[in-house]
């Protein structure tokens, strides 16, 4: 497993990436059935054929509803070990909770770096935060927003916050920033919606551009209230480079519950998993493995997560695995797109499938 | 052990005592320590020190012991 870790994130094929990490994921499902009871319930519940001492293939790994990390405090570690708690942003309902330790704070940390040094270099790049700087001021109750963005502020330095805590555009911190670093490598970094709504449609409906030629733009966050704009990935770019003259952009795909190894969007558009991680697609219903190219629910796999049982997800997002190891980009490795959340119907077929909620 | 150059730099970036600091002392060890105080520490080295620190060094530098050593490293 550590062996599996220290790999690059995008040199490893599938053919040395998969039993790599099907011995992770084994060994982290029974680490999780020794730790966790609602984990151990469930899979007695729900897998109960499923031995982990036998090997089993990936796709045939149980998987945790996301939703469960909602409705459960699920830790394989004991309470006086919790380090971290971080906390999903969900605009309705209960937050998630994930608890992290020590260890699992640091790995997850070293692990996003090393994930982003493939795609920004070793160096700090000066860096533009496309958000208010009060969404990290309270630092022992961040926001999920706030987490994100001190999580990202490591790989940068020179901090300047584009907007103001009205989330009006500070133009004066954004073209001092301009100025200093107009010709050098920069970094801006903002959730994908705050970006589109507070930053480029506030630039372009004051029609003022900036020029940073040499920056790139990591954002996060999903595309829903883009799309009820009728905003898509190409429009989003188009806007960036209008407003901001910035033409290298990459979309991230993470969820708080697999914090750290995150699935960034290559040049030609397409998510990558690294070496750490990967997707499976299954048929909504009956939960059997899609094929390449069909839609479905997104499982994501991940070999992090040893403080809370968090490493084969079932997610409420629809994609799509478009191919292994031979995107033209290069990039070795699973890549995939992401279509959008579930409609609530299916989401809720899916808990289905976790029916036995009473016991848990 | 540290040198008190970095011993003060430490104590001010975490808001401790000096005597607080010790070879025991690491990364998220104490409420003080955070994600936040070490962005902190790492700006208050880089301007003493007149050093660049690239994101290993970031992650790397877990105790006050690793910082002397990463420090080091610069002033070769
Ligand atoms: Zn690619």
């Amino acid at each position: 497993m550590t062996a599996l870790l220290d790999l690059p994130p995008y040199d490893v094929d599938a053919a040395h990436k998969t039993p790599l990490l099907q011995a992770a994921l084994g060994e982290l499902t029974q680490h999780h059935y020794q730790q966790c009871q609602a984990f151990k319930q469930l899979i007695n519940g729900q897998w109960p054929q499923f031995n982990a001492d036998n090997a089993p293939s990936i796709g045939d790994l149980p998987f945790v509803n996301v939703r469960l990390f909602k409705e459960l405090r699920l830790q394989s570690i004991g309470d006086d070990e919790v380090f971290k708690v971080l906390q999903s942003s969900g605009t309705t309902g209960k937050p998630s909770k994930i608890m992290l330790d020590s260890a699992a704070a640091a790995l997850q940390s070293r692990t996003l770096v090393k994930i982003m040094q493939h795609w920004l270099g070793k160096q700090r790049l000066p860096m533009l935060i496309l958000d208010h700087p009060s969404v990290i001021k309270d630092r022992r109750n961040f926001s999920a927003r706030g987490a994100g963005i001190q999580g990202l502020s490591f790989l940068g330095r020179n901090h300047c916050y584009a907007l103001k805590d009205d989330m009006s555009l500070d133009i004066e911190a954004i073209s001092e920033f301009c100025d200093k670093f107009a010709d050098t490598p920069v970094l801006l970094f903002g959730f994908t919606f705050m970006v589109w709504q507070f930053v480029v449609q506030q630039l372009a409906h004051q029609q003022q551009r900036f020029q940073l030629p040499q920056g790139i733009l990591i954002h996060s966050g999903g595309w829903k209230k883009l799309a009820d704009q009728a905003v898509d990935n190409f429009n989003f770019k188009q806007g960036v480079l209008t407003t901001l003259g910035v033409s290298r952009v990459h979309n991230f795909y993470g969820m708080v519950e697999q914090v750290g190894a995150i699935f960034v969007e290559c040049e030609h558009g397409h998510l990558h998993c690294p070496s750490y991680a990967d997707i499976l697609i299954r048929r909504p219903g009956s939960w059997q493995l899609a094929d390449k190219g069909e839609i479905g629910v997104l499982q994501l796999l991940s070999a992090l997560p040893r403080s809370y049982p968090g490493h084969s997800i079932l997610a409420e997002d629809r994609g799509r695995w478009l191919g292994d190891d031979d995107c033209p980009c290069g990039r070795m490795g699973r890549y995939f797109e992401v279509l959008g959340r579930l409609p609530k119907a299916e989401v809720r077929g899916c808990s289905d499938t976790f029916g036995q909620g009473g016991n848990l | 052990m540290i040198d008190n150059k970095l011993k003060t730099i430490f104590a001010t970036a975490l808001g401790i005592d000096e005597a607080a600091i010790s070879d025991e002392l690491t990364y998220g060890s104490i409420p003080e320590w955070d994600s936040t105080a070490h962005m902190m520490l790492v700006a208050e080295i880089e301007s003493q020190y007149d050093i660049m620190l690239d994101t290993d060094d970031i992650i790397d530098m877990s105790s006050p012991a690793k910082a002397q050593t990463i420090i080091a490293k610069y002033q070769d």
